[in-house]
């Protein structure tokens, strides 16, 4: 197996879903020759020809627009959003167009065929409009699946299923693991489920669930924890819609605990959503209120960002808390 | 960089403005109010059986719209938007095209649809969204779609179609089809930030997508000049580098040349087209509008004399393809099909309570199916609450 980091993987994914099916077309701004800002689609290109893979002018709107005409007409278009900060140019052409397409016209026409790639999340030092989690914004729209890996392995083989997927797919891909998340990843080709959460660490007393480049965090939160003899469990959700309610259920049962913790700011986050959910279904089997450790609810802020963001030693605090409670 | 497709003019010292009147825009007219041809005017493909084919559809078109909107006053429908005035813009289209072509629409280019072959029952099925509907009863009326007769499902908002139809007609280029894509749009939709996302990509992109826009003078009760101050939505096309065309759209012969012509070009040149058909929307926006409080009586009645059906009528006549007689018959005979089936869809159930789930996703996720039994539940519980649905799941 090869050491691959995030950026590689998604890369290889690309290279492999254009291999395998010769409809498969990535574009977006700079995605062409380039190869993207961040090299995502490094190499295609000259690979697969300018018809395949190519840059679109500046308009996030007709990006998306066409790609979603370009997936109802039965290509597997997938599209880049240059950061996730600039997609609301696309929101109406996201939420009235692709997501509704199946049903607005009894399944004569669908966007099935339609991934949307993006780069989100801080930690890059981006500031208001390069650091944005968008993600419950779209977590909203029944129609759409939104999905964000946390490693190489699982970017890999969630964009192979995403990009294959008969349903409009959101992939957020957390940019400040681009290059920092380095892991084995198999040469072959492979999916992972959407729609299924994973247990990462099985433990006893709480459990922490985060999504994307926040699994770091709360497994170093569950690291320094267990010095104090917690124990974890630690779930990565993998996917935000439709979300695996089961497997967090079946872990809270356990534990008696929950804290959710994501980039994003509190209030309306997807935090709270799977509070509200576990909350009914767990009420009787809970030792302690479910804690959200998020973002707080100002925009992305610059100088201020190590103090903003939900980092390991505040998840840290909440575990204590909610054992303690 | 290449710069090729910047036309530098003469280099001036002192300060020269041009605007979009600079570029002067011909218009073309084929036929005449009476039925003859203008001098020197180059007929499009058409024979006897095409033209009979169009002029049917027209006054089924018009018949269909007089009496839905009479359904509505009547209270039978919720909603409808006629095409009154402006029939030969989405008909003379579709028979300027080919079947295979996709057409993607905007409201109120039934017309198109009608001359693909869709049938009296498909429509009223749509427009009392029953259980029979293709759409499954989840739109309001009028907005058809019909897979096998590649006719686009419409959407409420606005323009969102045209940068769909870039991609659409970059599929099929892709494929090597011979096939295009048709966008219809009004000139208040033109406004919209998809037009210029659409029409742009579509000139980078080089995607073979007819761009129709009927410009009927008003977006509900908003005239075109306070929509724009450009020359029309024509000027903006070489704005884009779009080979691009105004046509008189009340001329059914004019529309399909156009068609035509720009069909040709699109699929030879792998590069879009734009048309601006000028016309007027003699009749409200909707069934929710009444237009005498924006706009005057003589204004309507000048275009009224503009008559697109009876314009093609008076050439029909002209060339002894068709006759009084036979005029009268058609319009008795669909005014009488159509009330018949109005009658049936109506009575028609409406979509099984399960249709609520379906193609949200290719399958319902489980939160979904959950939401479905309690509401099942619940309805068993207060039958009389809910009469369309009680005791039929």
């Amino acid at each position: 197996m090869a050491q691959m980091n995030l950026l590689h993987a998604i890369n290889n994914a690309l290279d492999i879903a254009m291999t395998d099916n010769e409809r498969t077309v990535c574009f977006g701004e700079d995605v062409g020759h380039f190869g993207g800002v961040f090299r995502a689609t490094s190499g295609l290109q000259e690979k697969f020809g300018k018809a395949r893979c190519f840059n679109t002018p500046l308009v996030e709107q007709g990006i998306i627009g066409f790609a979603n005409g370009l997936a109802a007409q039965g290509s597997v278009a997938v599209a880049e959003i240059q950061f996730a900060d600039y997609i609301f140019p696309a929101f109406d052409q996201i939420v009235n167009e692709a997501a509704k397409f199946r049903y607005r016209s009894g399944n004569e026409f669908d966007v099935g065929k339609l991934t949307i790639r993006s780069p989100y999340g801080g930690g890059i030092a981006g500031g208001l409009y390069h650091s944005q989690s968008p993600e419950a914004y779209f977590a909203h729209t029944p129609g759409l699946k939104v999905v964000i890996p946390r490693n190489p392995y699982q970017a890999k083989g969630l964009l192979l299923a995403s990009i294959r997927d008969d349903n409009p797919v959101i992939f957020f891909e957390p940019k400040r693991l681009y290059r920092a998340s380095v892991g084995e990843v198999p040469a072959e080709d492979y999916q992972l489920p959407l729609g299924k959460a994973e247990v990462v660490q099985t433990g006893n007393d709480i459990t922490l669930l985060a999504w994307g480049a926040q699994m770091e965090i709360i497994e170093k939160a569950a690291e320094k924890a267990t010095g104090d003899g917690i124990s974890c469990e630690i779930i990565d959700l993998r996917t935000i819609l439709p979300w695996d309610i089961e497997t967090v259920v079946n872990s809270v049962m356990k534990t008696g605990r929950l804290i959710v913790s994501q980039e994003a700011p509190l209030t309306a986050g997807f935090a709270s959503e799977i509070a509200a959910t576990i909350q009914q279904e767990c009420f009787l089997h809970l030792e302690s209120p479910i804690a959200r450790v998020c973002g707080m609810d100002t925009p992305y802020p610059l100088a201020l960002e190590k103090e903003y963001v939900s980092d390991h030693l505040k998840v840290y605090e909440a575990i204590k808390h909610s054992v303690n409670y | 960089m290449n710069t090729d497709s910047y036309n530098e003019g003469a280099v001036v010292h002192t300060p020269v403005f041009i605007d979009g009147h600079s570029v002067e825009i011909p218009i073309l007219k084929i036929l005449q109010q009476d039925g003859t041809l203008y001098e020197c005017a180059e007929l499009p493909d058409i024979d006897q059986e095409l033209a009979t084919k169009v002029y049917k559809t027209l006054a089924f078109h018009r018949v269909l719209d007089e009496r839905m909107v009479a359904s509505q006053r009547q209270g039978r429908l919720s909603f409808y938007i006629a095409a009154l005035g402006e029939e030969a813009a989405s008909v003379g289209g579709a028979a300027g095209l080919k079947d295979q072509d996709m057409i993607m629409t905007q409201y109120r280019e039934q017309g198109a649809l009608m001359f693909r072959g869709f049938s009296l029952e498909d429509f009223m099925n749509q427009m009392f969204s029953n259980a029979k509907d293709l759409g499954k009863g989840r739109q309001m009326p009028i907005h058809y779609g019909s897979k096998e007769l590649n006719y686009m499902t419409i959407s409420s908002p606005l323009g969102t179609q045209i940068p769909q139809a870039t991609g659409y007609a970059y599929g099929q280029k892709l494929q090597g089809l011979d096939a295009v894509t048709i966008c219809y749009f009004g000139e208040g939709a033109a406004s919209e930030g998809d037009f210029h996302a659409g029409l742009n990509m579509a000139a980078v992109q080089e995607a073979p997508v007819i761009f129709f826009c009927r410009n009927n003078g008003y977006a509900i009760s908003t005239p075109s000049d306070e929509q724009f101050k450009g020359n029309g939505i024509a000027s903006r096309g070489v704005g884009y580098g779009i080979k691009t065309i105004r046509i008189d759209g009340n001329d059914i012969l004019a529309v399909m040349k156009a068609t035509q012509t720009a069909r040709a070009y699109a699929l030879k040149e792998n590069a879009p087209v734009l048309i601006e058909a000028m016309s007027y929307r003699l009749g409200a926006h909707s069934t929710s509008d009444d237009p005498s409080g924006y706009r005057t009586r003589e204004e309507e009645e000048q275009w009224q004399a503009n008559d697109p059906i009876l314009r093609m009528k008076n050439w029909m006549l002209a060339q002894n393809w068709w006759d009084e007689t036979q005029d009268a018959e058609i319009y008795e005979r669909y005014r009488k099909e159509v009330l018949a089936a109005v009658k049936v869809s109506e009575k028609i159930d409406k979509p099984h309570l399960d249709t609520l789930i379906t193609d949200v996703y290719d399958v319902p996720p489980v939160l979904l199916q959950k939401q479905l039994e309690e509401l099942k539940e619940h309805i068993n519980k207060y039958p009389d609450a809910y009469p369309f649905t009680a005791g039929k799941f």
